[in-house]
Order: structure tokens, then C-alpha cells, then sequence
């Protein structure tokens, strides 16, 4: 083998956080080389997705004039669903339709991505598709490459960006991280619906190039920890479930019969019925939050995206946002320590304080509780739904009792199912764990 | 009109094997998936054979094994997590396996 070539700085995936990360590096000068283990970037990439882009805005000024970009989401909806029925929320504003476009777009992964390692190669990064990293390289604990495949040939570097996504191999080999947990990776799968425009538009409520973002807890997903997302896209409808590999695991589900299950549901249906599959789809999400963070740096590496289990899981489903603005700030971080000429881990710490001065961190911490809440009190969105549902279901059905009388049978239903108390105690907790 | 007219759906897919013909693949020829048998043996709740999105494991009776249609894999990850004592799972080479169009 002829002297191995090198580079700057190796980033490991072409993701939003590997992307991110080699458009700044590239800015500044820095001698940046992309390693992708899919033939193109995008194409081992699921979400479900909304790319939220207040990074990506300031890196590529009104990137949606010419970014692969499906729809602005201009209407959000969240949904309680029982076996048979839905207690949801909806929410739209105008406002949403100008510019900026609240920074909230639909994609569809394998075209976005594609296109934004475009534009990291334009600004002068390099991008190697077809290129699995699959051992990190190292002298004397320090990093110095690594060795991809197929062919085994090695890559030397002074730093590595380590942006691979859920599976984030790269930070169990360098012992950042123990094995991954069930309990905090969830496991999603995905199916694309192709109907033309107009009946989404209808359907779903739609002006235009306006898009719609549905979250749905609950029965959605059989009642584990987890939950299912409708958004629409252009030409076609993103509909996916996913759940906790522990819950999965413990309750014996196959997460395609959860999804069918979803689909099939009657305030769903109406929504996919004579589409047609276009793909399908499967990814793990990390969810474990600020409690299960892995350390971010090592001498010679640091780990940036879903790679960090930097994902904010709450109800806001952040990931995409979190992964560009973590690629961002480390590479800030490799152009400091490159002008110091120092590597270390130490000299790389202030990756760490720059994610705790910005939204990635603050946002994580905020939540650091949800993940175990929900963990320990299953039965809030095991049983509440159906409860709730049914309280409603009573409150208006239409028949000749007097409505004092109905009022008096649905308080002493609720007292027995759920009791005032305990209701407000599991509220407290909730609230107390989104605060 | 009623709606049963035109109420086709057979374009919607709903079992894997149908959802998996829809997807791209690039069929790599060696295996990224090893199964410890020895240990999967052992294991009562065996969850690789219903968690796994694309049923890439299957319980064989008469060899009392784990067949593996790595082929068949949409490298989410799962089994790994799922079943760390017997699933020994990397990504298949660069260029090779899934290959999403939409994602
Ligand atoms: C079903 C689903 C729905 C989601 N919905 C949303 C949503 O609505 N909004 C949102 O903001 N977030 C959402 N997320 C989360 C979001 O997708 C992630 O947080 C985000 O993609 C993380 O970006 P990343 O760059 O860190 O990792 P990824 O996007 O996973 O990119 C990792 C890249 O690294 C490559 N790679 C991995 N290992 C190697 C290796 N060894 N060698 C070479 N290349 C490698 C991969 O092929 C890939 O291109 C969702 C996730 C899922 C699964
Ligand atoms: S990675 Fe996912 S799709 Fe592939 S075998 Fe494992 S569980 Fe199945």
C-alpha cells in the first residue's frame, strides 16, 4: 500500500451533523474529508421527517429557494388515540407561511442530504461515498486515522469528527460510551404514501405548498413509550411509529404490525387510503437524554449528533436541528485547537461548554427527566388515552337522561378509573419533568 | 357517489415481504450479521425473530437454529441492541446493502 493519505480532519457519515460540520471546516480552510458508507449521502438515512433549520439558515441563506425541500409546516396537531377514537389538538397559523417559514420543513432525507453535501463540496469539502469507516486508528490512546472498507485501506488525520448517527459504533470502540440501552434507543419504522397533491391538500387542510406535522401518542403505538407521526410532503405522506426497543422487546411487537395497526386506525385511514407505498423504511432514534450522554471528546475525536445522543425526544421530536448545530460547533472547536496545534482532549473540552452556552444543551437538560418518567409510569400512556376517550365518549353521547345525571355517572367513572388525585399527582409529575 | 367506486388499495402495501420489494438494495455477497448459535439457543425470549423490522431472523425447528436473511437487512440497528449476547451486527461495506431513494 502506497503512504496512506492525509487529512486534516476525518468526518465519519454525511449526515446533517457530518455535513454541518464539513461546510464550516471547509469555510475556514480546514482540510476536511467526508466518509459516507452509503453509495450516495442520504441514502441510509430515514427521519420523518421535519428538518428544523435555524442552523441550516444561517450556514446557507434561504437555502429552501433552492434546497430539495418538501413542505413548510404551517399546521401542527397532537392526538391522544384510543383503540377506536382521538382526543387531539391542532394548532395553524399565517404566520408560519413567510419567510423564515418557522424554520420548519419537510424532507425526505435521501434527496435532502444529497443535496446539502453538494453544497459542503461547493465550499471545498471533500465527500467519499461508498466508504465504511470500521476502525478508528490509534497511537499510544491518541487518534490517528482510520481504516474503512471494502479494500481496507487507511485514512490518517490529526482529529476526528465522529457524525455516524444512532449506532455511533466509533464512541463504543474509543470507550466513550457502555453498550447501547433499550430504554433509550427507540426503534422506528417508516412507510412513504404516494397520492397526488391535491388530495393531500385536501385532506389534510393545505394551501398550497403549506404542510402539516402530526404527532400521535398513545394507541398510536399500542400504548408503549413512544409514538406515531403523519407529515405531509409534496406528492406523498411520511407515516411512521416507533417505540422503545425495551418496550417493543417486552411487549413481543413487531414494529410493522404496529405500524399496520396505526394505518388502519380510524382517524388515520381516511388520510393514506388508495395511496401507495412507495418505500419503506427502518432507523433507531437515541433517546436517552442528558442523564445518558456519552463523553464527547477524546483525545483526537469528537462526537456530534444522534452519534452524542444529542436528541431532544420531549413532544418536539429534535434531532435534525440539534445534529447541524452540534456539527457546527465542533468544527469550531477543530479550527481553535488546530490554530493551538493541539488535539488533546483537553484542548477539545470547549466543545462540551459550547454546547452547554447553546440550545443543544440547554434544551436537553431542560427534558432530562421525560425519558425516565415515562419509563416508570407506563400506564400514562397505556391507559390514559382509553380513559380519557371514554369519559368523552360519554360526556357526549346524546340521550334522554337529564345532563346533571350524566354529569354525576361521568365524575363517579372517573374517580373510579382514574381518581382526581392521582390525575393531579401523574400532572405534577409531568409537569415537573418538562420544567 | 359511494366510495366503494373507487376504493382500490391494493397499491398500499401492509406485510414486509410486499413493503421489502418496494426497496433498493445493493446485495453485498458476505454476511454483516453472525449469529452466536450456541447462545441463542439459551436465550428463552429469542426477540430477534419478531422485533426486527425486516424479519431478517427466523427461527428454524428442524436445526433448532437462527436463520439470517441478512439480505434482507434496512440496518437500523435493533437486533443489536435487542440481543447483545448472541447478534453480532455491523454495517455492511461501504456502497453495499439498503439503498433508500426517499428515506
Ligand atoms: C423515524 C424518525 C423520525 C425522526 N423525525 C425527526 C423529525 O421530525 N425532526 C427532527 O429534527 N429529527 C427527527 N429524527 C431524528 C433525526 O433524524 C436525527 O437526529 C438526525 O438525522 C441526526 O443526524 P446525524 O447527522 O447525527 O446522523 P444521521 O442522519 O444518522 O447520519 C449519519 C451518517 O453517517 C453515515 N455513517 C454511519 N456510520 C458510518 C461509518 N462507520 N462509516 C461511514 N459512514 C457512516 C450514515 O450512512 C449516515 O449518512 C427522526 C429520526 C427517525 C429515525
Ligand atoms: S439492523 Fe434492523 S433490519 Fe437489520 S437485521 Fe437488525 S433489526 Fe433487522
Amino acid at each position: 500500500m502506497s503512504e496512506p493519505e492525509k487529512f486534516d480532519c476525518i468526518v465519519v457519515g454525511a449526515g446533517p451533523a457530518g455535513l454541518s460540520a464539513a461546510l464550516t471546516l471547509a469555510k475556514a480552510g480546514v482540510e476536511a474529508a467526508v466518509l459516507e458508507r452509503g453509495e450516495y449521502p442520504g441514502s441510509k438515512n430515514v427521519m420523518g421527517g421535519i428538518l428544523f433549520t435555524t442552523i441550516l439558515d444561517k450556514l446557507l441563506p434561504e437555502f429552501w429557494k433552492e434546497a430539495p425541500v418538501e413542505r413548510h409546516v404551517s399546521q401542527r396537531r397532537f392526538s391522544l388515540l384510543s383503540r377506536d377514537g382521538e382526543l387531539g389538538f391542532s394548532f395553524r397559523t399565517g404566520a408560519f407561511n413567510e419567510p423564515p417559514f418557522n424554520h420548519t420543513w419537510t424532507v425526505l432525507r435521501a434527496k435532502f442530504d444529497r443535496w446539502y453535501a453538494e453544497q459542503a463540496e461547493a465550499a471545498g469539502a471533500m465527500i467519499i461515498p461508498g466508504m465504511m469507516v470500521s476502525q478508528v486508528l490509534t497511537e499510544g490512546g491518541k487518534v490517528v486515522g482510520v481504516k474503512t472498507e471494502p479494500g481496507g485501506d487507511e485514512l490518517r488525520c490529526d482529529v476526528i469528527i465522529s457524525a455516524e448517527g444512532a449506532n455511533s459504533f466509533i464512541a463504543e470502540q474509543m470507550g466513550l460510551r457502555s453498550a447501547l440501552d433499550p430504554s433509550h434507543m427507540a426503534v422506528a419504522v417508516k412507510e412513504v404514501i404516494g397520492l397526488p397533491r391535491s388530495i393531500i391538500e385536501d385532506r389534510f387542510l393545505l394551501n398550497g405548498d403549506e404542510g402539516s406535522a402530526w404527532e400521535i401518542f398513545g394507541q398510536a403505538v399500542q400504548g408503549t413509550f413512544g409514538s406515531g407521526f403523519v407529515y405531509t410532503n409534496k406528492e406523498s405522506v411520511s407515516i411512521g411509529v416507533g417505540s422503545t426497543v425495551h418496550d417493543m422487546k417486552r411487549y413481543k411487537l413487531n414494529p410493522n404490525d404496529v405500524l399496520e395497526q396505526f394505518k388502519h386506525h380510524p382517524a388515520v385511514w381516511p388520510l393514506i387510503r388508495r395511496g401507495e407505498t412507495l418505500e419503506y423504511s427502518a432507523h433507531m432514534i437515541p433517546e436517552g437524554g442528558f442523564q445518558h450522554l456519552p463523553r464527547l471528546v477524546a483525545d483526537g475525536l469528537l462526537l456530534t449528533g444522534d452519534a452524542a445522543g444529542l436528541v431532544n425526544a420531549s413532544i418536539y421530536h429534535e434531532g435534525s436541528n440539534l445534529a447541524m448545530a452540534s456539527g457546527v460547533l465542533a468544527a469550531e472547536t477543530v479550527i481553535e485547537a488546530k490554530k493551538r496545534g493541539d488535539f488533546s482532549a483537553a484542548s477539545l473540552s470547549s466543545y462540551r461548554h459550547k454546547l452547554e452556552n447553546s440550545f443543544v444543551l440547554k434544551d436537553l437538560k431542560k427534558f432530562q427527566r421525560v425519558s425516565a418518567f415515562f419509563n416508570d409510569n407506563p400506564h400514562i400512556l397505556r391507559d390514559y388515552p382509553n380513559i380519557f376517550v371514554e369519559l368523552l365518549s360519554d360526556y357526549f353521547t346524546v340521550s334522554e337522561s337529564p345532563k346533571s345525571e350524566v354529569e354525576k355517572s361521568l365524575i363517579s367513572k372517573f374517580r373510579r378509573e382514574i381518581g382526581v388525585l392521582n390525575l393531579a399527582k401523574d400532572a405534577i409529575k409531568i409537569g415537573r419533568a418538562m420544567r | 357517489m359511494s366510495e366503494s367506486h373507487n376504493d382500490d388499495n391494493s397499491k398500499l402495501k401492509s406485510t414486509i415481504e410486499d413493503k421489502l420489494f418496494l426497496d433498493k438494495y445493493k446485495l453485498d455477497k458476505q454476511s454483516h450479521i453472525e449469529v452466536d448459535q450456541e447462545k441463542y439457543k439459551t436465550d428463552l425470549l429469542k426477540a430477534v425473530n419478531y422485533i426486527c423490522p425486516a424479519k431478517v431472523y427466523a427461527h428454524s425447528d428442524e436445526k433448532n437454529e437462527c436463520l439470517v436473511s441478512f439480505e434482507n437487512c434496512l440496518e437500523c440497528g435493533t437486533c443489536r441492541v435487542a440481543a447483545p449476547d448472541y447478534v453480532k451486527w455491523y454495517y455492511p461495506r461501504g456502497g453495499f446493502g439498503v439503498q433508500y431513494r426517499l428515506g
